[in-house]
């Protein structure tokens, strides 16, 4: 938080503020002092606020047209691309949006475990982060089984099933779920609801977590802590705001291109078949971005144990913070952990791949090799790394970037003028 | 760390390498053909189009419905683009069920715009009985719910061939490489010279497969055009305005001694 007191210029502004400090608000998100050295992954937080409130007004629009019901929904949905005006540009937008939108979170949290954004004091920031990130995959399998395609309605009743893998109560919390014996308009229509529900959770849940990434401030590439206000730091207005724009602008270009040129190519074609609990796709698969999870949960042979398996897969980054023991955030001075860094990375992608495939061979063979590798490398790779590894000097600020280096003649003057700019 | 990264891509590019190499195995590729609705700017061919009704209405409406379709579609414009007295006459020559009357009672009229393609059965169950137990699929987003796309249709339609040898065929299945299985309950539909084009393009089973393809492509994205168009117009807004913010961006932070 900025410490300094502001006070409204007008006097309508002060009688305003003393009873609802909006303008102290709006004063603090505009001075709030951002390290000067954010990169661009560091974009992607405004990108996803961007995504989240694509998803919230498309779907709204959306939401208007279709019919939430087994026999209407797959023909209210063609309805929408047909009939709506621009109706067919709100769904590609809503559907790739959440493509879009799982894109820009992985590389958010990919970030956040390059740069050790999740230690201490961000733990809270994290965690708020893992509910919203589960949240969304609710959000996004739900929103899956909305236009009651056959990949809709098996993916629904693969997923549902998996309850019914709990001991003793797991039918009963099945049959629940379905709100009768099987997916029907029962589902279909609690699938609707909570899929209008959680985006607002998720907004909610957004508040909290940029409310607690403003109490410490940024982490930063370097990962050291700074001073705020100070020469390390700029003010978010207009610095931060014109680069986030910069960035979300090519992210929104990407978009396009997805949402004009190749609007089906992330879903299944299986997916324009309507749902017919009678027959059975050949290939049963997730949206690509489910995809990791999916090999976890297929490569454990026992069903309870797959579920367990793929649900600590997600919450075992709630842990993070602690499992992770060495005391240097970023990975620039952690020359052992960026390489585990890189290898997780090919590990997540090779189990996003296998997911794809059928879980047979060798496929299910690298899926458990994978699987394993995951949670060694939470359970047992960075515990260990955190003190055995010897991490390179940090520097004592930003603008110094390596310790005992010559002191940066042009940074210096420049400060002047940003603090300058802070007043 | 590069000789780690490396490592990770030859890993992906492999994996990438033998499942493709799998998948061919599978089934051949499809037969290419140039659609003129691909690319930045594609479009229907009209004419294609129009013929691609007639392949549809003459040979493929006996067996498969397209109930996402009305006769008003054929007119509008980014379809196969009818007069509207054409699409009117269209329509006319269908007979639809309607009512209850005034007096209670149902009655059959000719068609209208507004009215949605008349369908070949009156339900599920009697298209399978007509069909040897198999359900003719519901065309109008076919193009879209198969692997492939335009190309799957298209190759399906002419790759018809007698089975290889050890391969057993029952009686009403046909065998077809491009089909899912290679087994196929819908007999060779095209064959040539089996329709007369009304604008006398020569109809050989090539020409009839592209021109109902392309129709089925038409009716699975009725906004296909306006999308492209679209998109270009947003896609070039977007690329002027990103480069006048990066300026911006560059000038405001000039004032800090920071690389952006």
């Amino acid at each position: 938080m900025s410490d300094h007191e502001y006070t409204p210029s007008s006097k309508f502004g002060k009688w305003f503020n003393d009873r609802l400090p909006l303008l102290t608000l709006a004063n603090h998100l505009t001075d709030y002092p951002t390290p000067k050295n954010l990169n661009y992954w560091w974009t992607f937080g405004g990108i996803l606020t961007f995504c989240l409130i694509t998803q919230i007004v498309t779907g709204l629009v959306l939401a208007m047209h279709y019919i939430a019901h087994a026999d209407m929904a797959f023909s209210s949905v063609e309805h929408i691309m047909r009939d709506v005006n621009y109706g067919w540009l709100l769904r590609y937008v809503h559907a790739n949006g959440a493509s879009m939108f799982f894109l820009a979170v992985y590389i958010h949290i990919f970030r956040s475990l390059f740069y050790g954004s999740y230690k201490s004091p961000r733990e809270i920031i994290w965690i708020l982060g893992i509910i919203i990130y589960l949240l969304m995959m609710a959000a996004a399998f739900m929103g899956y089984v909305l236009p009651w395609g056959q990949m809709s309605f098996w993916g629904a009743t693969v997923i549902t099933n998996l309850f019914s893998a709990i001991p003793l109560v797991g039918e009963s919390i099945t049959t629940w779920l379905w709100g009768g014996y099987s997916v029907d308009n029962p589902t279909l229509t609690r699938f609707f609801t909570l899929h209008y529900l959680i985006p607002f959770l998720i907004l909610g849940l957004v508040v909290l977590h940029i409310w607690a990434l403003h109490v410490p401030g940024n982490n930063n590439p370097v990962g050291i802590d700074i001073k705020k206000p100070s020469k390390d730091t700029v003010p978010f207005h207009p610095y931060i705001v014109i680069k986030d724009a910069f960035a979300l602008l090519m992210f929104c270009i990407v978009f396009a291109l997805f949402v004009f040129y190749q609007p089906n190519i992330l879903g299944h074609a299986d997916n324009y078949i309507e749902a017919d609990p009678l027959v059975t796709p050949a290939h049963i698969v997730p949206e690509w971005y489910l995809l990791p999870f999916y090999a976890i949960l297929r490569s454990v042979p026992d069903k309870l144990m797959g579920v367990v398996a793929m649900l600590s897969a997600i919450l075992i980054l709630a842990a993070l913070p602690w499992l992770d023991t060495s005391k240097v955030r970023s990975a620039v001075f952690r020359p052992l952990f960026r390489q585990f860094y890189w290898i997780l990375v090919a590990d997540v992608l090779i189990l996003g791949y296998v997911g794809a495939m059928p879980a047979e061979g060798l496929y299910l063979l690298i899926a458990r090799v994978a699987t394993a590798y995951y949670f060694a490398h939470f359970l047992i790779i960075l515990p260990v790394l955190g003190w055995k590894e010897k991490t390179t000097p940090l520097p004592l600020s930003i603008t110094e970037p390596v310790l005992g280096g010559s002191p940066n003649l042009a940074a210096a003057r420049s400060d002047e003028k940003i603090e300058k700019t802070i007043k | 760390m590069s000789k780690l990264k490396n490592i990770f891509f030859v890993l992906i590019f492999s994996i990438i390498a033998l499942n493709s190499s799998n998948s061919a195995e599978k089934s051949p590729p499809f037969l290419e053909t140039k659609w003129t609705f691909k690319g930045l700017f594609g479009k229907f061919d009209r004419a294609s189009l129009q013929r691609g009704y007639q392949v549809y209405t003459e040979v493929c409406a006996s067996c498969h419905s397209m109930k996402y379709l009305s006769y008003r579609n054929l007119a509008e414009t980014g379809g196969p683009e009818f007069s509207e007295a054409e699409a009117k006459a269209i329509a006319a020559s269908f007979e639809v069920t309607d009512g209850p009357d005034s007096t209670g009672e149902m009655f059959v009229r000719p068609a209208k715009l507004s009215d949605k393609f008349v369908m070949p059965y009156a339900n599920e169950q009697e298209a399978k009985a007509a069909n040897g137990g198999a359900y003719p699929p519901d065309m109008s987003v076919l193009v879209k719910a198969r692997k492939g796309g335009a190309d799957y249709i298209y190759s399906l339609l002419l790759g018809y061939s007698e089975p290889p040898e050890g391969v057993e065929l029952d009686d009403g299945v046909y065998y077809n490489k491009y089909m899912y299985g290679n087994k196929i309950k819908m007999p060779a539909p095209l064959s040539d010279d089996l329709i007369e084009y009304t604008d006398g393009t020569k109809a050989t089973a090539e020409q009839m497969s592209k021109d109902v393809t392309n129709f089925l492509m038409w009716s699975a994205e009725p906004h296909l055009e306006q999308r492209h168009k679209t998109g270009f117009r947003v896609i070039a807004y977007l690329i002027i305005l990103t480069v006048l913010v990066y300026f911006s961006m560059k000038k405001i932070w000039s004032r800090v001694e920071s690389k952006v």
